[in-house]
């Protein structure tokens, strides 16, 4: 499962989305009223968990987290440094 | 308080209403009168009426006609300035044969007709029928304090105070929820009069009276609100208006004490609005006085410290109860019952708990302070609103939402994903802050993303009526003129005021335990007060009901003018998802419970119930868990207990009023005298 369709996956639970269709890629997850900004603190713990990546406070912008597109986005351009660290670690 | 129920036939091949129908359905309304029943029936129309005594106790029995026995009354409220007009009408030359505030109803619509309503200061629904011309009246009080349901079916229309009892008067009317109805609700937190929550029913609007003859059905307006168009200069100081409104005030509170036959008490929150209210009753009464207070066991509802503070200072006799989780659960589905609507917040619960303490300690009435915050600019959304409009005239700038943070603290403690989140949120659209709804888009949204949890059919259909657009195109044609505050002190009055605070924590409340409840802020004189003061009188900066404050400085502890405003909360989602459910809880969110209803798809109600469950015993639940849970779990409930169930028909109604018109086709219990008690005065 690539990390677009886990994110909508966990939208769909999480925030109990009766009808998948509704969930595009690029629906603003807030103007939609699905995720509120309480629900933004789950989706992060969850991207943190489920990625094992850790979320600075400044990366925390609707730029980063507003549709699932984007989140996918910045999930996998969290991962690839973590990655290029660990190499350059290595 | 009373209740109040009918039909009339619509055509002549209809039969006369059967009294077996009329007992149903004020049976289903004892709760709201236990004192006294009563009956009027001729060939076209019935009138029931169930009776909580309050004025003139001895010979205000109900249904009540004109001298001539033409024109006959169910009514249920009060008119505060009864006795000014029984003495205009007097001299008119009406005659009068009880003292109760019915029969100047009855003689004031036979002088002034439609135009007696905008005369009456109270609070009323009521029906009158003329038998000579066979034509029925409807109306209903300036805000829908009192409630009034109508229905089309079976060659009759069906009228009364609540909607169990016409489900009553006839068991074969189709009982649905209305696909549009819940759109309103699940947007606005209430459908909105005409709209009810009901197919096939619907709620006369407030301020409207309505005449139903032979020929036609005329509605109207009698009263709608009016504030200033364009910008108001204070026509004097601050402090003179202050003292204007302490007056006006005083004069409410006095009406609504001593315009009844039986001890009135007070509702005591331990917020600006009661306290003051609670003061000024004291002030009246004079001696022994009630307060009544709902506790909370959580500590984050409770406001004891402030309402024994307040208590003390008047010396009142003051009663409270101590409300927890459980309590909230265990009450819930009679709460439904009683509100008959979806609710997305528990808070009714608790004042169902507190008007049966106020039962129990013997008391018929009490004053409230309902109203203050919608004419006095109370609520945090005014100051939203404000915040966001200014925000919304340089949407480019980083200072101004900073202000929000001066309205909702807790987002300087936020986490910055939190705060950033929160800023798209209350930003949105704010380059359209001069438009109409803007301050309640955001309540609006919240609410209406909730609509997710439909199932898709329903979903489809509510489709059909942007419940937003028609609300917005339904405004007075002044509105665009008044001041963005009066704008939304409008909606609020229209919206929430109307059908939740006053109907679902109001009215349904109190009258499940046979409590009348009474509102000296919305007395017409303070309203219309409140309604022509400069905005900044009301919201000064961010400081809201600036003039009340003053008008309450030395009446109430200074502690309750400083604290900041406060709003009446209760635990919602923790009351229902804690360790150990209720069952009723378990079987309303059962696939099989979820699935007969209709309304909500049953994985996404098993999502949000596993949620609620998984989530740590204490953690405070996010707004939309809240409203989601108990919009799932009342809805659930209505339909279970409302739609499924067929109507009870509670027939063994002892009627000490009867004037059958029809007595000659039927049983011999009934009297034909149409002016019977009491003689001329």
């Amino acid at each position: 499962m690539n990390t677009q369709e886990r994110v909508r996956q966990f939208i769909l639970e999480y925030f109990y989305v009766s009808d998948p269709a509704d969930l595009t890629d690029e629906i603003s997850l807030i103007d939609s009223g699905f995720v509120d900004s309480t629900g933004m603190m789950g989706m992060i713990v969850f991207l943190e968990t489920e990625y094992g990546i850790h979320i600075e406070d400044h990366e925390t912008i609707p730029e980063n987290l507003e549709s699932i597109s984007r989140i996918a986005d910045f999930v996998g351009h969290k991962l690839q440094m973590a990655a290029s660290h660990r190499r350059g670690a290595d | 308080m009373c209740g109040i129920a009918g039909s009339i036939a619509l055509h002549d091949a209809v039969s006369p209403p059967a009294l077996s129908d009329l007992s149903a359905m004020v049976g289903a309304l004892r709760h709201r009168g236990p004192d006294e029943f009563g009956l009027y029936r001729d060939r076209r129309a019935g009138l029931a009426q169930a009776r909580l005594s309050i004025i003139d106790l001895a010979t205000g029995q109900q249904p009540m006609c004109n001298e001539r026995g033409s024109l006959w009354i169910v009514y249920n409220g009060e008119i505060y300035n009864y006795v000014e007009l029984r003495a205009e009408l007097l001299d008119r030359g009406h005659r009068f044969r009880t003292v109760s505030d019915t029969e100047v109803v009855v003689h004031a619509y036979e002088e002034w007709a439609d135009d007696a309503f905008a005369r009456f200061n109270g609070q009323f629904a009521l029906a009158l029928w003329n038998s000579d011309e066979e034509t029925l009246v409807l109306a209903r009080d300036r805000l829908g304090v009192r409630p009034l349901y109508l229905c089309n079916y079976g060659g009759r229309l069906w009228f009364a105070s609540e909607v169990k009892a016409i489900f009553a008067g006839d068991t074969s009317i189709p009982r649905r929820l209305d696909p549009v109805g819940l759109a309103e609700t699940f947007t606005f937190w209430t459908s909105v009069a005409p709209q009810a929550v009901f197919e096939g029913i619907t709620e006369l609007e407030p301020g409207h009276v309505r005449t139903i003859s032979r020929e036609s059905t005329r509605d109207r307006a009698y009263w709608t609100a009016h504030y200033p168009e364009g910008p108001v200069a204070p026509s004097g100081s601050l402090e003179a208006a202050a003292e204007y409104l302490r007056a006006t005030l005083e004069d409410a509170v006095r009406l609504r004490m001593l315009r009844a036959d039986v001890p009135v008490g007070a509702y005591l929150s331990g917020g600006l609005d009661s306290s003051l209210v609670a003061a000024l009753g004291r002030q009246t009464k004079g001696d022994k006085f009630s307060t009544f207070s709902v506790r909370f066991e959580d500590a984050e509802y409770d406001e004891t410290r402030f309402q024994r503070s307040v208590a003390a200072l008047i010396e009142s006799d003051h009663h409270e109860i101590t409300v927890s989780r459980r309590d909230i659960a265990d009450v819930f589905p009679d709460v439904v019952v009683h509100a008959e609507r979806p609710l997305l917040r528990t808070a009714p619960a608790p004042l169902f708990l507190l008007s049966r303490l106020v039962h129990a300690s013997g008391i018929k009435v009490v004053l409230t302070g309902e109203g203050a915050d919608e004419m006095f600019a109370g609520y945090d959304l005014f100051r939203e609103g404000k915040v966001r409009r200014f925000w919304g005239r340089q949407p480019g700038s980083n200072l101004r939402p900073r202000l929000l943070e001066r309205l909702y603290p807790y987002l300087a403690r936020s986490p910055v994903a939190q705060r950033a989140m929160a800023r798209e949120f209350f930003g949105r659209d704010r380059e359209r802050w001069a438009e109409a709804g803007f301050s309640h888009q955001t309540r609006w949204r919240s609410a209406a993303a909730l609509q997710r949890l439909f199932v898709a059919d329903l979903r489809r259909e509510t489709r059909r009526v942007d419940v937003t657009e028609r609300l917005l195109a339904s405004l007075p044609p002044s509105f665009r003129m008044w001041s963005f505050l009066a704008q939304d002190e409008y909606l609020e009055v229209r919206t929430l005021l109307s059908g939740y605070l006053l109907s679902s924590q109001g009215d349904r409340m109190l009258m499940a335990h046979s409590v009348e409840g009474r509102f000296p802020f919305l007395d017409i004189n303070v309203m219309e007060l409140a309604n022509s003061l400069p905005p900044s009188f009301k919201l000064h900066g961010l400081d809201e009901k600036y003039v009340l404050k003053r008008a309450a400085a030395g009446l109430v502890p200074d502690e309750i003018i400083r604290r900041p405003k406060q709003p009446f909360r209760a635990p919602d989602a923790l009351s229902f998802a804690g360790p150990g459910p209720a069952d009723w809880v378990t079987e309303v969110v059962s696939e099989r419970a979820v699935t007969e209803a209709g309304i909500f798809d049953p994985t996404a109600v098993d999502q949000l119930w596993r949620k609620c469950q998984a989530s740590p015993v204490g953690e405070q639940f996010s707004n939309a868990d809240n409203m989601a849970l108990v919009g799932v779990l009342s809805t659930g409930l209505l339909y279970e207990r409302l739609i499924r169930s067929v109507p009870t028909r509670f027939l063994a109604i002892e009627f000490k009023t009867v004037v059958d018109r029809c007595a000659a086709q039927q049983t011999g219990q009934a009297s034909a005298d149409p002016t019977q008690t009491g003689p001329l005065t």
